[in-house]
């Protein structure tokens, strides 16, 4: 089953949340006016109670009917004000948060498109996606609501209880007992608070894979019949969801139980002691009103807190999940040093190059070691090797999806380590194994491979290379939408618009890995005839499974335990090279070679 | 070698002849029909089985609700009764009202816990009921329909979707509850304090439920809008990051930065119309709220003046009156949750709604025990037509039929059938007349267990779940031991790559030194479909990415493995041929050549040419 990396370092929310800082800075003044505005409108809240205090002591016990309008008058004003108040907040900020969570969205995909491609590996995609949906919505409510009406209720509730203490000081007094414990509390409270919600999310995260997992792997399910073994798998990771959300509303309870309860016990003793007051005479019973109204609207304040600071929490995991993806390293571009001086070479040069997955074991021997491979200006090279024997890395290597671990690879001379990755990438064209197509029409897909003023021309000579005429058959020729969104083809359609993805920027060098397997026999032939005529002026490196596709070589490099074995034409290597010929047409050698 | 684990999000499997798209199509606009007052059905098939627990949760919050209006009361007792009484030196009442709010304020923190507590059981089990059934459903629901609707849709429905029932269960729920008792409760205690004053707050609520109306159907259009907006966001999200290899290769990174800001900005702007549409609904009700509590404590005051009402009662009036427009925020909140909630539930409603066009047999039939001592079952294509429902015929009506035992293999260029001919014995499609038989026993009257131990399929597309090597392979029996797995690894040639992996058979594909190339793969799925140990095995271009000693390996093991079972092979690699016992050729959706392999090889025909030339590229 999936698990996420649950890092709880003992961070403090606040620390964790000011890292949001950047993303609110462009918004901050009209986060803080509204704010203020918040702050206006209560204590307007808070103005009404003594405006019935004046009401009911003054006009009312002199049965003075004008002072009585005069009284509704004020409360309707304070009443209008309030509304606007309220409306004008919301107002201010509804935009500006919708476009931190916009651009907070944007940012993350942003730095996902540019991390290393070892990353992806690791990451299931639906913890990403969790990351970037539910978690930012989590952090955009913080911003509207927590972080403003922390704010908010704590200047009401100050503002409240001085104006108790001004009131009547003993009863302020009573009225602010609670206080304390309840501070006490709530920090511990955050605490736990803050395991259980992260916790949570990251179970979401893995609910969301085993979604993803259900739906891609669809076929496989159906074939074996297996959608009900699926269906309880996700239950139990869904069941594991439910006991983690009920332990979190435990939690809440308990807080908010204790919040509710504890001002609700001082306001009865205020209750008392002042009715005892107001017997003795030493108080008004308008006072006593104003003062009790003062203190129940600042219930709601006080009780809010206990899911304010909730909200917080998990704006503050939501963070740190948010960041533990923006925290990772994305490609750094090298400066391009000296342009590496006495070129040592033309061509596609490989020299001593190692490789081992930046996340392997510790001490595990490199997948890739010491390759030391020329391949000619103009040159087409075949690469074979074992199912697993590191092929498709060593390919990677090239448009610098993985970076060498030792040793460099030039082209024409030029260390590709020393170049933009973005201009080797331009001089560089692959097609992969998995012909991904993206949701675009068929022409963006293919163009996509070729510079910006690249037409219908080029898209036509590209297609026809590929053999990939059934193009124009479909319903709105190359203008068909395919890719997830759109039409699916077949495996053999979508590896010929991979092909001519690959081939239609006329690179100088080209990256084929294994390009013809979707392909049957007379489709190959013709595609192999095309591609002649391309790679005939190309440096091209193409991973052969086949010997019809090692025909499309000059020569072929035979990769084997992590290094180059053996170099020649194909024919050379059948006479010479046992476990090339047992490769190319099955004869078994003595003992079957170890694929890593 | 290395290859990404996820598969691509196009892995739709080979179809083999395009589908012509309409421009209507409810599946390009994110919108699957629905029965009207399906989503009201929805949540209430959520809610039925909970009944007991929703009412039980709503008597919490009465009482709690008691617990907590009770206050204003013993203030009006307190200021009418127990300070008369104090000054006549009887305490009684005094201490009466100081145990009272006591116990009133103890029982509100306790009745508010065990509320919350009790909610959270009732929102989580709705959760996990509504989670399952998508899950389930999207399961259920036919390979044709996921060739259409995209897994990002799907990933939207049980994530985000599901999202906003939570924000409504978790927070609306309790609000609208708290809202309508509280409405009532204190509406009561008004009329009960005095008959006039509550009857003007009771007016009042004429223009708040206009407002709540209004609101309603404006935000409606607005949360359908963000709801849709989110989906395309999450399609692009995760189409990028599945395909981030071409991605990068092909440097389309600021291509889909402009791409993803275009479909972002527009969720943008849906969810703050979204918001701006509460902050409408705010003021108003603010407004109406506020002038309401003017009007009424003008009209109380009055009435203290020329002394038709008592000054507690008045006290009491206006606490209560605070309290009476409180929750309009929170009824707003709810009606936020709501609206958003039911865009989302719409969405999903539409999604169950879907009836899977390949459904399970209702009155499932057993196969006939097998007639031999081996495996294989016979297989018949009775007067077999298949097109799509949006037109187009793919393959016209055909009668075929493979005895028991024996191996076929289909060859013939793209887009010749060959797909689809795999997917109709597969049960991935129904054929759309006639009917195709396993033993005399039409495919869709056996259960699915059934039909997988009978037929199962092995694509090219080798997709692996997230867990370790030998789990994937146990998708094939779930209940097989781990000798098992073994054995059937070996069979294929797959054990001595797992054995270097760094946990062997307990390497989680995702973890490190996880990667697994795109062959290996393909030799997992295999040892997948031998674990499954069915009648008739289906090879769809199985093994591509194979070679040559691997693809050898698999076909040295499949001739035991094949050995009395019936199986069809679809392959462009024609040295599977050999195995074979007879060779189907098809052209455009139809069967053109038909015969042992020596008979077509030795003949003139296309099986011939294609022949030749595959010996050729062999050279």
């Amino acid at each position: 089953m999936p698990t996420t990396p649950a890092t709880t370092d003992d961070r403090s929310s606040v620390r964790t949340l000011l890292r949001l800082w950047p993303y609110v800075r462009p918004v901050r003044m009209r986060l803080l006016t509204a704010a203020f505005i918040a702050i206006g409108a209560s204590c307007v809240g808070l103005v009404i109670p003594l405006v019935l205090k004046w009401l009911v002591d003054g006009p009312v016990a002199e049965h003075d009917p004008e002072g009585v309008w005069l009284g509704a008058l004020y409360l309707l004003l304070l009443g209008v004000a309030e509304a606007l108040l309220f409306g004008l907040r919301r107002w201010l900020v509804a935009r500006p948060l919708a476009h931190v969570e916009a651009e907070m969205r944007a940012g993350l995909y942003r730095h996902l498109q540019r991390l290393p491609v070892a990353f992806h590996d690791r990451w299931a995609s639906g913890q990403l996606l969790s990351r970037g949906t539910t978690d930012l919505m989590l952090l955009r409510m913080f911003l509207a609501f927590p972080l403003t009406f922390l704010l908010v209720n704590g200047v009401t509730i100050l503002v409240g209880v001085v104006i108790m203490l001004l009131q009547n000081w003993t009863l302020g007094l009573v009225m602010l007992a609670p206080a304390v414990p309840l501070i006490a509390l709530s920090a511990v409270f955050e605490k736990r608070y803050a395991h259980a919600a992260r916790l949570a999310q990251d179970q979401v995260g893995d609910l969301t894979t085993v979604v993803e997992e259900g739906v891609l792997g669809i076929r496989i399910i159906k074939g074996f019949g297996r959608h009900r073994s699926q269906a309880r798998a996700f239950r139990e990771l869904s069941g594991r969801l439910r006991g983690t959300e009920l332990r979190k509303a435990r939690l809440l309870a308990t807080i908010w139980a204790v919040i509710m309860a504890l001002p609700e016990v001082a306001i009865g003793a205020t209750l008392v002691v002042g009715a005892v007051q107001v017997a003795d005479g030493s108080l008004s019973a308008g006072t006593l009103v104003a003062f009790l109204s003062t203190a129940l609207a600042l219930r709601w304040p006080v009780e809010s807190i206990g899911f304010l600071l909730a909200m917080s929490q998990e704006a503050a995991t939501a963070t740190e999940r948010y960041f533990e993806v923006m925290d990772a390293e994305p490609e750094t571009e090298t400066v391009p040093a000296l342009p590496s001086a006495g070129s040592s070479g033309t061509g596609l040069r490989f020299e001593n190059v190692r490789f081992r997955y930046p996340d392997a074991p510790a001490g595990s021997p490199p997948l890739l070691d010491r390759i030391d491979l020329h391949i000619r200006p103009g040159e087409s090279m075949a690469l074979v090797g074992a199912t697993g024997s590191g092929k498709t890395t060593l390919t990677a290597l090239i448009p610098r999806l993985h970076e060498v671990t030792e040793g460099r690879i030039t082209l024409d001379g030029q260390d590709i380590a020393e170049l933009p990755r973005e201009d080797l990438r331009a001089m560089v064209a692959v097609a992969f194994e998995e012909p991904t197509l993206f949701s675009a029409s068929v022409a963006d897909n293919v163009l996509m491979g070729a510079g910006a003023t690249a037409g219908t021309d080029e898209l036509n000579g590209a297609l026809s290379v590929a053999q990939a005429d059934f193009v124009h058959a479909l319903p709105q020729g190359a203008g068909t939408q395919v890719g997830e969104q759109g039409l699916s083809l077949s495996g053999g359609q979508r590896q010929r618009l991979a092909l001519a993805r690959a081939v239609v920027g006329r690179p100088r060098f080209l990256v084929l890995d294994d390009p013809l397997s979707a392909l049957d026999v007379h489709t190959e032939a013709a595609v192999e005839a095309a591609l002649r005529q391309v790679l005939a002026g190309t440096t091209a490196l193409i991973v052969a499974h086949r010997p019809s596709t090692v025909l499309l070589a000059d020569r072929v490099a035979l990769l084997s335990g992590g290094r180059i074995t053996a170099v020649g034409t194909h024919h050379e290597l059948l006479r010479t090279n046992v476990e090339y010929a047992h490769l190319m047409s099955g004869r078994p050698t003595e003992e079957e070679d170890d694929d890593r | 070698m290395t290859a990404p684990t996820t598969s691509v999000p196009t892995a739709g499997d080979a179809q083999d002849v395009p589908r012509p798209k309409d421009a209507d199509d409810p599946f390009d606009r994110d919108i699957l029909p629905s029965p009207p007052g399906a989503t009201a059905a929805l949540l209430r098939s959520l809610l039925a089985p909970l009944k007991a627990r929703v009412a039980g949760t709503t008597l919490l919050l009465l009482l709690q609700q008691a617990a907590i209006q009770a206050g204003p009361l013993l203030v009006a007792y307190a200021i009418d009764t127990a300070v008369p009484a104090f000054r006549h030196h009887d305490h009684g009442p005094l201490i009466a009202v100081a145990v009272g709010y006591l116990l009133c304020a103890l029982a509100s923190g306790a009745l508010q816990w065990a509320f919350i507590v009790a909610a959270a059981h009732v929102n989580q089990d709705v959760l996990l009921d509504l989670r399952g059934r998508i899950f389930r459903h999207a399961q259920a629901l036919s390979v044709d329909f996921h060739e259409r609707y995209t897994s990002g849709r799907l990933i939207s429905r049980s994530t985000t979707d599901v999202e906003s029932l939570r924000e409504l269960l978790d927070e609306g729920l309790q609000e609208l509850v708290t809202v309508i008792l509280s409405f009532v409760y204190i509406s009561a205690m008004l009329l009960w304090l005095d008959l006039g004053l509550g009857a003007v707050a009771v007016a009042s609520f004429g223009p708040l439920y206009l407002l709540v109306r209004l609101y309603q159907r404006r935000a409606g259009r607005v949360y359908r809008e963000r709801s849709t907006a989110i989906a395309a966001v999450i399609v692009k999200f995760v189409e990028t990051m599945n395909g981030i290899r071409p991605v990068r290769a092909f440097r389309q990174e600021a291509a889909n930065d402009a791409a993803f800001r275009t479909l972002n900005r527009r969720h943008e702007d849906t969810n703050g119309n979204a918001l701006l549409e509460m902050a409408r609904y705010v003021v108003g009700s603010r407004l109406v709220a506020n002038t309401a509590v003017a009007g009424i404590v003008l009209w109380g005051a009055y009435r203290v003046t020329d002394g038709s009402l008592e000054l507690g009662v008045l006290a009491a009036a206006v606490l209560y009156l605070r309290r009476l427009y409180d929750p309009i925020d929170r009824l707003g909140m709810f009606l936020n949750s709501y609206q958003s909630a039911a865009a989302s539930l719409e969405k999903i409603a539409g999604l169950l709604a879907q009836t899977p066009s390949v459904p399970e047999a209702s009155a499932p039939r057993q196969l006939p025990p097998p007639r031999s001592e081996l495996p294989g079952r016979e297989v018949v294509f009775d007067g077999v037509r298949f097109g799509y429902r949006t037109g187009g015929e793919v393959l016209p009506r055909f009668d075929l039929t493979f005895p028991a035992g024996q191996t076929v293999a289909v060859v013939g260029s793209t887009g010749a059938g060959k797909s689809t001919l795999a997917k109709l014995l597969a049960r991935f499609y129904d054929p759309s007349d006639g009917r195709v038989l396993l033993d005399g026993v039409d495919l869709r009257d056996l259960a699915v267990p059934e039909l997988r131990r009978g037929v199962v399929m092995v694509t090219q597309e080798a997709f692996l779940f997230s867990g370790t090597v030998a789990e994937n392979i146990a998708i094939g029996r779930p209940d097989a031991t781990r000798e098992e797995i073994e054995r059937a690894a070996k069979a294929i040639g797959a054990h001595d790559f797992i054995s270097a992996l760094p946990d062997g058979y307990d390497t989680d594909v995702r973890k490190r030194g996880g990667r697994i190339s795109a062959g290996q793969r393909q030799l997992v799925s295999f040892a997948r479909a031998l674990l499954a140990d069915p009648a008739v095995l289906i090879l769809d271009e199985a093994t591509s990415s194979l070679d040559i000693p691997g693809e050898q390996a698999v076909q040295r093991a499949m001739v035991t493995v094949l050995r009395g079972r019936t199986a069809v092979v679809i392959a462009h690699r024609l040295s599977t041929v050999e195995i074979a016992d007879r060779v189907l050729v098809m052209e455009g959706g139809h069967i053109v050549e038909d015969g042992s392999p020596a008979e077509l090889i030795a003949g003139t025909g296309r099986f011939a040419d294609l022949h030749r030339a595959w010996r050729d590229s062999l050279a």
